[in-house]
Order: structure tokens, then C-alpha cells, then sequence
């Protein structure tokens, strides 16, 4: 990652970075009970100045996968949240993890409006709640799902569907 | 025999052995004579309804396009007395399902279905509509007889218009051929109660 960029994360969130890394895109690890404050630290540093959201999205690593020491603390289930400092042109992405059993993260609607929808999808597919959200429920799957489709220990495939009963030719 | 513009003897195809031939302009059986025609209601009726089916085009993906070219001049359902889509599920005969539908469009498919006035039929068009297709996956209804009952299913992913031709040929048999008192029946009744509709 770029020195003075890191120079400057470093300055506005301290301690709060918990790795950094040089991917295409700078990448730095928080907290998920430290996201919503190091996002609005970011969007408010005249320097660092993050103030588009592009993308917000949940992600699951099932146990052995991601980060080192992360899934021993049973953290499997993500979230990474992609800003844009469109004067600059610089982008990051900001990532946390939690545990499945309690997936709770505070809302960025607060600060982005354009993330109320994304949450929305978010919860819809991989269940994480975002707390302080405005209207959680599904957004993109039927309101009677009773399953977080993304999540890998949820079997893709439709299993009502019959016609792949077959020893030889089914699935 | 004639030549065809490739420059090969055009052979003329001939109707596969055995398969049962559908037209759209064979009367039905009766009595005839100087200026009348007698039959019985059910066949009349039949004739009727055959003749002039008003469908509604549930067309959402793929397999709306190839309707469409059904549509259309060169194929055009306008010969079977089928050029008046029926947007309305209200005066609609036939419900032409054509394309995946996704779980979440399932309700509204059927409150569709419920709002069409009997008789209705029911033509699946493609592999999406009948079984769900490639879209074995959580969020893809997989074939819509699991909400509404269908009377022809048109196999394709998706059918050339000439299979949806078949298929709507086949509808226009069972209008024809269905006796008046069929949605009457218990087996009827045991059918809608079956998919839960009133």
C-alpha cells in the first residue's frame, strides 16, 4: 500500500486497523463493532475524504478459509464495504468479520442513504442484521425464505426439485 | 417436383407416421344437408371456443421473444383466431406462461390464474416454465404446475414457433373436444382444491 496513504489511515484510525494490505484495491481490516466509527472517521478527514459508497457486500468463509486466526475465533461470516474519494479518484475497501451465530453490525444509512438497499440485500442473502437500519427485511427473495441463500452451507440447487432423483444421472 | 433455390430437388415433407394430425378447420362430427349443419352443444361451443381464444402473454424471458416471432407476421397465431391478446386476466381463455418464474413471481402468477373467469387453460412454454429449466437454484419456481395446474406443457429452451404452435394447437383440441359440463365435475373441483383455489 501507498506510504502516505497508509500514513494518513494510520493517523485517522490508529489502533483501529487491525492488517493492511496492497490488493488492487488498499484493503484494511476493522472491527465490526468499530465500522460504523472508522467509516464516518474516514468520510470526515479532509485529507482521506471517502464520501461515496460504492458497494457494500456480505461474503462467508466457512472454517479454514480468510484471514489467519480469524475463523479459529469461529469469525466466518464478512462484510466489506467499498468507498471512493471521487476528487482523488483513490478507492478503499474497508472489511470486518463476525461470528455466524451473531452476525450484528451498526447501519451505515446514517451516513451513506445509498447503503439502506445494499444493507437490505446484504441481510437478504447472508443474514447479517444491521443494526439502526431503517426498514431490514428482504429486498430481492420472497418474504416467506426462511434461509440466507448465499451463506455455503445452504445447498444451492432447488431441493424440491424431483426430477434429479437419479442414481446415474442426477445430481 | 420442383427445384428449391439451393438448387436441390425440394422433396415434400411428409406428416410423421403415426403422429396425430391437428387442424384448425376440421369440423366437427354432424349432420348436414342443404343449408344446414347440425350438431351437438358441446361440439358448437367447442368450435367456439377454439376459434376465438383470447390469450394472455405471461412472457418473461427468452421464450416471450420466440412468442413474439409467434406473433408475428410470419408465424402469426392471428390464423387460429388468437390476434386479440388479452392483457386483461379478466376475458382471457388461455394463460400463456412463457419464461422462468422466480419464486417471488409465483403469487402473482397465480392471483392471475385466479382472476381469469372459467373456462381457462393453461400452456407452459419451455423448459423454465415447465420444470424450471437450467435454473435448478433457490430462487427459481421450478415449474409453475406447482402453483397452477397447466393443461399443455411446450418442451424447448427455448421452442421454435413452430413447437408453440403445436402447443396452441393442442390447447384448441382440448377446448374443442371438452364436454360442458368438465368444470363441473368433482374431478375438476378436486383439481383447483388440490393447487387451493377457490
Amino acid at each position: 500500500m501507498d506510504e502516505a496513504l497508509l500514513a494518513d489511515l494510520r493517523r485517522v484510525l490508529g489502533e483501529r486497523i487491525l492488517f493492511h494490505e496492497a490488493d488492487d484495491v488498499p484493503t484494511i481490516g476493522v472491527e465490526a463493532s468499530a465500522l460504523f466509527d472508522a467509516v464516518t472517521a474516514l468520510y470526515r478527514d479532509e485529507a482521506l475524504a471517502y464520501r461515496y459508497l460504492t458497494d457494500l457486500f456480505g461474503m462467508h468463509y466457512p472454517a479454514g478459509a480468510g484471514e489467519a486466526g480469524r475463523e479459529a475465533r469461529g469469525e466466518d461470516l464478512g462484510l466489506q464495504v467499498l468507498l471512493y474519494n471521487m476528487e482523488k479518484g483513490r478507492r478503499l475497501r474497508v472489511t470486518c468479520r463476525f461470528p455466524v451465530g451473531s452476525p450484528e453490525v451498526a447501519s451505515l444509512t446514517p451516513l451513506f442513504p445509498a447503503a439502506n438497499w445494499l444493507e437490505r440485500e446484504t441481510y437478504d442473502f447472508f443474514g447479517i442484521r444491521f443494526k439502526g437500519h431503517p426498514n431490514l427485511k428482504r429486498i430481492l427473495n420472497i418474504e416467506s425464505m426462511t434461509v440466507f441463500p448465499m451463506r455455503k452451507d445452504f445447498p444451492l440447487e432447488d431441493q424440491s426439485r424431483e426430477d434429479k432423483d437419479d442414481p446415474m444421472f442426477g445430481r | 417436383m420442383g427445384v428449391n433455390p439451393m438448387g436441390k430437388p425440394s422433396v415434400p415433407i411428409q406428416p410423421l407416421s403415426g403422429a396425430k394430425t391437428l387442424s384448425p378447420v376440421e369440423p366437427p362430427p354432424g349432420l348436414e344437408g342443404q343449408g344446414f349443419f347440425a350438431t351437438t352443444l358441446d361440439a358448437a361451443v367447442g368450435l367456439a371456443r377454439k376459434g376465438s381464444m383470447w390469450p394472455l402473454p405471461y412472457a418473461t424471458s427468452c421464450c416471450g421473444i420466440e412468442f413474439m416471432s409467434t406473433a408475428a407476421s410470419h408465424y402469426d397465431i392471428g390464423r387460429f383466431g388468437m390476434e386479440r391478446f388479452s392483457y386483461s386476466p379478466r376475458q382471457a381463455d388461455l394463460l400463456m406462461v412463457m419464461g422462468t418464474i422466480a419464486k417471488k413471481l409465483g403469487p402473482i402468477l397465480r392471483t392471475v390464474y385466479e382472476q381469469m373467469a372459467e373456462p381457462r387453460w393453461v400452456l407452459s412454454v419451455g423448459a423454465c416454465a415447465s420444470s424450471g429449466g437450467i435454473f435448478d437454484t433457490y430462487s427459481v419456481l421450478q415449474g409453475i404446475d406447482r402453483i397452477i395446474p397447466v393443461d399443455v406443457y411446450v418442451p424447448g429452451c427455448p421452442p421454435r414457433p413452430e413447437q408453440i404452435l403445436d402447443g396452441i394447437l393442442r390447447v384448441h383440441y382440448l377446448a374443442s373436444h371438452e364436454s360442458l359440463r368438465r368444470r363441473d365435475s368433482e374431478e375438476y373441483k378436486a383439481l383447483l382444491a388440490h393447487y387451493g383455489i377457490e
